[in-house]
């Protein structure tokens, strides 16, 4: 039975009389008042997550030069930092593993990666002049072949955060099984099961908290980088098929989002540029959903705990590469949070490189944002696929070309 | 008792002379070797962490002054920018010597400088570059 609407949600926090918990305090909450009361009281519950995304960029028009530029189809560099261009005039795109062309990368391995796309859009976001070189091929009607200017934000028409797969419903826990050390995503793994690394906020996480996508959907509005942004659709690899537990929460990679909001507003304490040793760069990204109870069954889907969180262990020696499915054991976010794990009988150390005390901090900062009357609750125009899509995550379909 | 993190560097005609073990046979000094290397010049360098009376101590350092080590107090230092650290806590396993804790109820990352050593395999490790080597 449905407790409330959207429409009365946002009649409330007009008012000022909304009731929001953070995903963290609901536990609680609902453990002494129980569900039904709980329901019954709370409006919101709010989500948050601040790791490392790697599938994030920013689109920027920069405004017409004299005379004109047709950046499409031509080169463009931010600080050195190549930018994709294959637009109109000057609309351009950076990603946030995109390196400079003469950056050693991993020729001396493992490479550093100082600075990239996901350091440019932390500039950006920071208000930060940055160089802008591009060369274009001419035409009649924009003639201009060369440009060398400084942009900044403030000056720009647009600058608009796009991160086509953030905020992963669960994600592995890394471990090596080699001999050596390898540098990978998951950080730096040390051999024979020296150190394991995991990456999600696990109880506060957004996704872990609708695992169904009952309330997150197309049109949500959320806290993203510091400022407004919107879920602009699942994101890709979007995995709603993944293996679950019997309280519906996966217990693989599984849901992704597609996320939208303007770089102008957002703050560079929560999209920070971030490099990987002997991986690449990065962008690390703050995401909050609020979570609005329409039912008890949402609610009890946000009171899920670490200890009811498993994810997989996977060996990113060999595993990993070689699209091997096989899994070395499961262990819950809890266990994870301790420091250490056991995984084939061996203690292992936990590292994680997702910030829980900065989910902690977006989470409520997003319930102060609601309570203060700063942002409302979106319906979503859409749901995203859930299981009964029967959407799948498929691997390259590799073909050979015959005729070279 | 005194305890100090020190550098000794050895000229070239003093790296294949035992030194250092007079420190605990002749001043009854404890120390901990923190860094060691030898260069291609063959010049060597040494990290110690020196602990004992201050009298034995005093006469330690002037033993090795007067073979002809040079002495430096520990000048390099490993910071942490504030601003940039996101305490995720990825450190934590990194670091050889247990300088980074986590804080169980906070989530936050604690950097313990006393007992870092310098080595400074956190700073290309740190995801946000948040650590920082000072001189």
């Amino acid at each position: 039975m449905a407790l409330r609407t959207i429409e009365e949600i946002n009649q409330k926090i007009k008012k000022g009389n909304v009731v929001v918990f953070t995903a963290e305090e609901i536990i609680g909450m609902v453990k002494e008042k129980g569900l039904k009361k709980a329901a019954e009281e709370v409006d919101v519950v709010t989500t948050g997550t601040f790791g490392p995304m790697c599938s994030s960029s920013a689109y920027l028009n920069i405004g017409h030069s004299n005379p004109r530029i047709k950046l499409g189809g031509g080169k463009v560099y931010l600080n050195s930092v190549p930018a994709y261009a294959g637009f109109a005039a000057v609309d351009i795109i950076i990603g946030a593993t995109a390196l400079p062309d003469d950056d050693p990368r991993n020729r001396n391995h493992p490479g550093e990666f100082n600075y990239g796309g996901g350091h440019i859009i932390e500039e950006l976001t920071a208000g930060k002049d940055i160089r802008l070189e591009a060369t274009a091929y001419g035409t009649d009607c924009y003639p201009r072949k060369k440009l060398e200017t400084f942009i900044n934000i403030k000056d720009l028409n647009e600058a608009v955060l796009f991160n086509m797969r953030n905020s992963y419903q669960n994600y592995n826990v890394a471990v090596n099984l080699s001999d050596k050390t390898i540098y990978t995503y998951m950080g730096i793994l040390r051999p024979h099961l020296a150190n394991a690394n995991y990456c999600s906020a696990g109880q506060l996480s957004p996704l872990l908290n609708d695992p169904h996508y009952k309330t997150i959907g197309i049109g949500t509005k959320i806290f993203l980088g510091g400022g407004i942004g919107y879920v602009a659709w699942q994101g890709t690899q979007h995995n709603p098929m993944a293996l679950r537990g019997e309280n519906g929460v996966p217990k693989r990679t599984a849901g992704t989002l597609a996320v939208i909001g303007d770089l102008k507003q957002m703050s560079p304490e929560w999209v920070v540029g971030t490099s990987f040793v002997g991986y690449g760069t990065t962008l690390t990204v703050g995401i909050g959903v609020p979570i609005p109870i329409l039912s008890e069954e949402i609610l009890k889907y946000t009171t899920v705990t670490d200890d009811e969180i498993y994810a997989a262990v996977v060996d990113y020696s060999d595993a990993y590469p070689h699209m091997k499915p096989t899994v070395l054991g499961e262990v819950n976010y809890a266990q994870l949070k301790t420091g250490k794990i056991t995984v084939q009988g061996k203690k292992v150390p936990t590292a994680s490189f997702s910030s829980y005390a900065k989910a902690v901090e977006i989470a409520a900062t997003l319930k102060d944002w609601i309570k203060t009357g700063k942002f409302d609750l979106t319906q979503p125009v859409a749901p995203l696929p859930g299981v009964e899509s029967g959407l799948t995550f498929k691997p390259l379909k590799e073909r050979a070309i015959n005729n070279v | 008792m005194v305890s100090k993190k020190i550098v000794l560097h050895f000229s070239r005609r003093l790296v294949d002379r035992p030194i250092v073990y007079h420190l605990i046979k002749d001043y009854d000094l404890e120390f901990n070797i923190l860094k060691a290397q030898v260069t291609p010049a063959e010049e060597g360098m040494m990290v110690l962490e020196l602990k004992g009376k201050q009298g034995d101590f005093d006469r330690g350092i002037k033993f090795l002054t007067d073979t002809g080590v040079v002495i430096d107090a520990l000048s390099e230092s490993i910071l942490r920018n504030e601003q940039r650290c996101t305490h995720c806590g990825a450190c934590v396993t990194m670091c050889p010597t247990g300088a980074f804790e986590l804080d169980l109820v906070t989530r936050k990352t604690k950097f313990l400088p006393a007992k870092c050593i310098v080595c400074g395999l956190c700073i290309k490790g740190c995801p946000p570059r948040a650590m920082e080597l000072h001189f």
